[in-house]
């Protein structure tokens, strides 16, 4: 079995702009070493709000709110054309506001580190009861009601880290250990954030794919975080901390990381064990990183632009037997940047694209999309980092016009018919090909595209472990009738050969 | 932040018999990097504010620099990204900086 069902997807995003301005890595960094400078001062002036931020553009492509074909055709710059009538709940999944979200990370927090205010936590209970993901037994996990005094000793005595809503201090995420960096209130603060955008992903997900929480027997999670304690920094395992809080009691998991390629790595690794018969159910998801949050800020500012780093993001996705009736991740065809492939640009498109393509019989005009790297540009461009999916499709053209796949004169309506625009948020891992898995499947499902290329690169470098970077990529295709169930038994071995055996009698006599 | 304190000790060691070839993909920011290499970090960021090396700085798409590459080695390296990028107003950010701040340029 070569390939393996693409059953449901789910993407959300947790709008919260408070976390950001404190515990983004640049405002946090920034108040660490200059105090109150004129940048940290400044940066709330460009804050959006939660409205603003349902209405940009790309947040309701993400979540499913807009079409793709919508999205492409909305107006732009997006950050002056604000969609009107957008809602928080998207075909996909949808954009929690700050205080609920603040609630989840409560729900998710095993450990009593995360202490609420009391009104607080009466008033987030009852919004989150209107979610249609939550149910009454998650939102009965939300405790840990603390008085604001207590709250006030755990932040200036016991090195607790404050969390805000409305720009009051509503509660704290406690400090973990005394000595150990890997527990302290920043780090849980961090993961227990990325476990909660990891559960509404699921929620989700379960919701849009109609399968029960028991159903789920495995649980990868791809995001770049890293839980552990100082003897093992980064030991694991939010796949099944999150698999806990969803109600999948069936479900084991475990961690794959790969920076950026960390969820194509993932899903690759999970598809695999499905088509192996390893597993029935399996769901590959990630929450989404505290600090990149407001991480291009001070060049937003410097431009007097809206700072438009404000949300997490989360993805599920359930891989499931190919039985026929879903769009399939191909086995066959994988890309993957070697060690030995090289780091110059035309190498890791040839690895990525050319060779998983050309392995098949297949050129470059027969995917319809290829999805890489979906930063938002309207966050990239201010910060000088380019229209970075635009910059993909670039080189993909490029390299189909050395292969003799394009004429160079092809090359501009190539980029416009087969590249994707960015609508993910700069959540490293997020962007990473994934929140166009759902388009791809639901326009393969209506028949309106054939095949889609999602393709993962991420920075290894970053870790000071080595200097090169990786990358991954897989085709989605829509199932050839499915191969699920169709494994020969003993039993039809047995009578297939009594069968030939009697027609070799037959003749004989 | 580490390839300023790179480039400083370099350029210490060596003075501007040491050239510095860049690979930015935008024009703004050869400039910077650039400028950094000659005349000093104009962020103040790094360790080279403040600390004009004049070291000679071409881009990589420079004729100078493409002339000295081996062709076989610049097709299988470069040629896809000189179809993406702006070769010239690359190498041209580039020199604008090296007119002004490098010495010893080839």
């Amino acid at each position: 079995m070569s390939s393996v069902g693409i059953k449901g997807y789910s993407y959300c995003l947790n709008h919260t702009p408070e976390l950001g301005l404190h515990y983004g890595s640049t405002p946090f960094v920034e108040h660490e070493t200059k105090g109150e400078s004129d940048f940290l001062k400044n940066l709330p002036k460009y804050v959006q709000t939660y409205e603003k931020a349902a209405g940009y553009a790309p947040n309701q492509a993400y979540i499913g709110g807009i079409g793709y074909e919508e999205f492409e055709a909305a107006k732009t710059p997006w950050i002056e054309n604000y969609l009107t009538n957008a809602q928080r709940y998207g075909k996909y999944g949808e954009i929690m506001p700050e205080d609920e979200f603040l609630g989840l990370m409560a729900i998710c927090d095993v450990f009593d580190l995360i202490w609420l205010e009391k009104s607080f936590v009466e008033e987030v209970k009852a919004k989150l009861l209107k979610d249609p993901v939550m149910n009454e037994s998650i939102v009965a996990r939300l405790k840990g009601a603390h008085e604001l005094a207590e709250i006030e000793v755990e932040v200036k005595d016991k090195k607790g880290r404050p969390l805000y809503y409305g720009g009051k201090v509503v509660g704290c995420v406690r400090n973990g250990h005394e000595i150990d960096d890997c527990l302290f209130a920043y780090v849980l603060m961090e993961n227990l954030a990325c476990k909660a955008g990891g559960v509404l992903a699921l929620l989700h997900l379960l919701k849009n794919s109609g399968v029960r929480p028991e159903e789920i027997d495995f649980v990868i999670e791809c995001s770049e975080e890293g839980a552990g304690d100082m003897n093992q920094r980064a030991g694991g395992n939010f796949a099944k901390a999150i698999a806990e809080i969803a109600g999948c009691v069936n479900a084991s998991g475990c961690d794959v990381r790969g920076f950026c390629a960390g969820p194509v790595n993932a899903l690759i690794s999970g598809a695999s064990q499905v088509a192996a018969g390893a597993r029935k159910n399996c769901v590959v998801l990630a929450g989404g990183a505290v600090p990149k949050l407001y991480m291009n800020s001070r060049d937003h500012v410097k431009k007097e632009l809206p700072a438009l780093e404000d949300c997490l993001g989360n993805f599920a996705v359930l891989l499931t037997p190919d039985d026929g009736t879903n769009p399939v991740m191909r086995l066959d065809a994988l890309g993957k940047h070697s060690v030995g492939a090289g780091a110059a640009p035309q190498a890791v498109t040839s690895a990525l694209i050319y060779e998983p393509l050309s392995g098949q019989d297949l050129s470059f005009k027969d995917v319809d999309k290829y999805a890489a790297e979906l930063q938002i540009p309207e966050i990239t461009l201010p910060a000088g980092a380019g229209d970075v999916p635009h910059a993909n499709i670039k080189m993909t053209a490029a390299l189909a016009v050395m292969k003799k796949a394009l004429e160079k004169n092809e090359m501009d309506d190539f980029i416009k018919r087969h590249g994707v625009i960015g609508f993910a948020h700069t959540q490293g891992h997020i962007p990473s090909g994934v929140p166009f898995i759902g388009i791809a499947c639901d326009r393969i499902r209506a028949g309106t595209m054939k095949r889609v290329m999602i393709i993962g690169k991420g920075s290894l470098f970053l870790a000071r472990l080595t200097n090169l970077a990786d990358g991954a990529s897989f085709l989605i295709e829509p199932s050839q009738g499915g191969s699920a169930g169709s494994a020969v038994s003993k039993e039809d071995v047995k009578s297939m050969i009594l069968e030939a055996l009697s027609e070799i009698a037959g003749k004989l006599s | 932040m580490q390839n300023q304190q790179r480039i400083k000790d370099a350029g210490e060691k060596f003075g501007s018999d040491c050239i510095v070839i860049l690979g930015s993909s935008d024009a703004e920011g050869a400039e910077i990097y650039a400028e950094t290499v000659s005349n000093g970090d104009p962020t103040y960021a790094g360790p080279l504010a403040g600390v004009p090396l004049g070291l000679p700085v071409y881009h990589v798409f420079d004729q100078t620099i493409r002339d000295e590459c081996d062709p076989a080695a610049w097709e299988e390296q470069i040629s896809m990204m000189e179809m993406v990028l702006d070769p010239e107003a690359l190498a041209a950010a580039v020199k604008g900086i090296r007119d002004q701040f490098s010495k010893n340029a080839l």
